[in-house]
């Protein structure tokens, strides 16, 4: 199957780096999966998984919140603000996302930024519904 | 001429502070190796980032570019933001980034600019306090934090952000040292409002689809690319603060060492001296009989 370079980078360091066959990406207008020959584009990401199919039929789940992802011709580029593992997310971890997004709401003045932190906000909330269901199934 | 005791305790005291350098110097290599990781793995992020923006950037001119970018227009009042460790005893590093900030102070005072100054870490402030007390907006305490990340980065983004916002400053530059090695680090100014967009970056001619749209997608990214620099600055400053802390203490410790070797000799003299002398005095007593 066709191949291409895909990288997953958080500001702290690379989480996943080299050859894939599809990832499927939950941007902000809604979740994609990109193949290799894939048009170049940019866009922005909102808290969800990335799955990421590898060339040896296992496929790996990172948990990101927030970002932008670049697919350019032969390699894929995810910046995340916030990646881990999804194996490292749990409930206590999304509540303190959680939480952190809502003390920030709290204490911002600007309304465009106040807008972005309540979409924020909701993005989690729904992923944590996600999550939840997902661990129970 | 010192007694026997004086150096004997000049010796013991020089030998405590020798343990005390030796110790110093590897904790900071075993931090160093942590920091210098860090560093090293926040860099493809930044990086990737650089070349994102640019690509964007390109696209974006004129009027309908963000402030962020195309700056307000004037320069009148410059923000110096100036990045130094928490802690002293690492050589010049600190006194060599708060150099560097001071004469750019200097620099634009001269030229009639309005100054401030925002210190994240109290070293700088202690240097900076003696000539630009007035001018110190706040000063950003580290130290409680262990390991400092993205969180403390966002932070210190956020209020350069809302300065910028409420009209505080026109450009801000960001004063940092950059780690090239554990005996070289290099005290660098980097201009982050407006945004210094790298023209040598690759460059790709494709075309892309943008969703959102380009203005939006841009509005989100450059907030973060400030607080990427950020985090960028803080930890090489990190990496650079415990390089040259090693390097300090090495010379420290060598130069006790040194001091202990010159100080034994001199005691060993002296009492040998004293032995000759006491065998003169009982001899010539005995012939005096």
């Amino acid at each position: 199957m066709a191949t291409f370079k895909f990288e997953l980078v958080s500001p702290e360091r690379i989480l996943f780096s080299g050859d894939v066959v599809s990832v499927i990406i939950p941007s902000t207008e809604g979740e994609m999966t990109v193949l290799a020959g894939h048009a170049p584009l940019v866009a922005t990401l909102k808290a969800g998984i990335v799955f990421v199919q590898t060339t040896d039929q296992n496929g790996k789940e990172f948990f990101v919140n927030g970002g932008l992802v670049e697919v350019n011709h032969g390699a894929t580029t995810i910046l995340a603000e916030q990646g881990r593992f999804l194996e490292d997310v749990n409930a206590a971890v999304l509540d303190q996302e959680i939480l952190t997004a809502e003390t920030k709401l709290a204490g911002s003045h600007d309304e465009d930024e106040q807008k972005r932190l309540h979409d924020t906000l909701v993005q989690l909330r729904e992923f944590k519904h996600v999550f939840e269901q997902r661990k129970a199934a | 001429m010192p007694s026997l005791k004086d150096l004997r305790n000049r010796i013991a005291s020089v030998k405590a502070t020798q343990k005390i350098t030796k110790a110093m110097q590897m904790v900071a290599a075993a931090k160093l190796r942590r920091a210098q990781a860090a560093a090293e793995a926040a860099r493809p992020y930044a990086e990737r980032m650089e070349t994102v923006l640019a690509n964007l950037a390109s696209g974006v001119t004129g009027s309908s570019a963000p402030r962020l970018i195309s700056g307000t227009g004037s320069d009148k009042v410059h923000l110096l933001v100036v990045c130094t460790a928490e802690r002293g005893l690492c050589g010049a590093f600190n006194s060599s980034i708060a150099r560097l900030a001071r004469d750019k102070a200097n620099a634009l005072k001269a030229e009639n600019k309005t100054v401030k100054i925002i210190c994240v870490g109290k070293k700088g402030y202690d240097i900076l306090k003696r000539q630009f007390e007035k001018d110190i907006l706040e000063v950003i305490d580290l130290r409680a934090f262990k390991q400092v990340g993205y969180v403390n980065a966002e932070g210190i983004a956020q209020n350069i952000l809302a300065r910028f916002a409420a009209g505080e400053f026109d450009v801000a530059t960001l004063f940092f040292s950059k780690f090239k090695s554990v005996i070289s680090q290099i005290p660098t100014a980097q201009r982050i409002i407006p945004a210094e967009i790298p023209t040598d970056a690759p460059k790709t001619d494709a075309v892309y689809d943008y969703e959102p749209d380009e203005s939006e997608i841009l509005e989100t990214l450059l907030p973060r690319n400030l607080t990427v620099q950020v985090l960028r600055a803080i930890l090489e400053n990190a990496a650079s603060e415990q390089g040259a802390r090693m390097s300090a203490m090495d010379s420290a410790t060598r130069n006790a060492g040194e001091m202990i070797k010159k100080q034994t000799q001199l005691y060993n003299r002296s009492r040998q001296a004293m032995i000759t002398k006491e065998l003169i005095e009982i001899i010539s007593g005995a012939e005096a009989l």
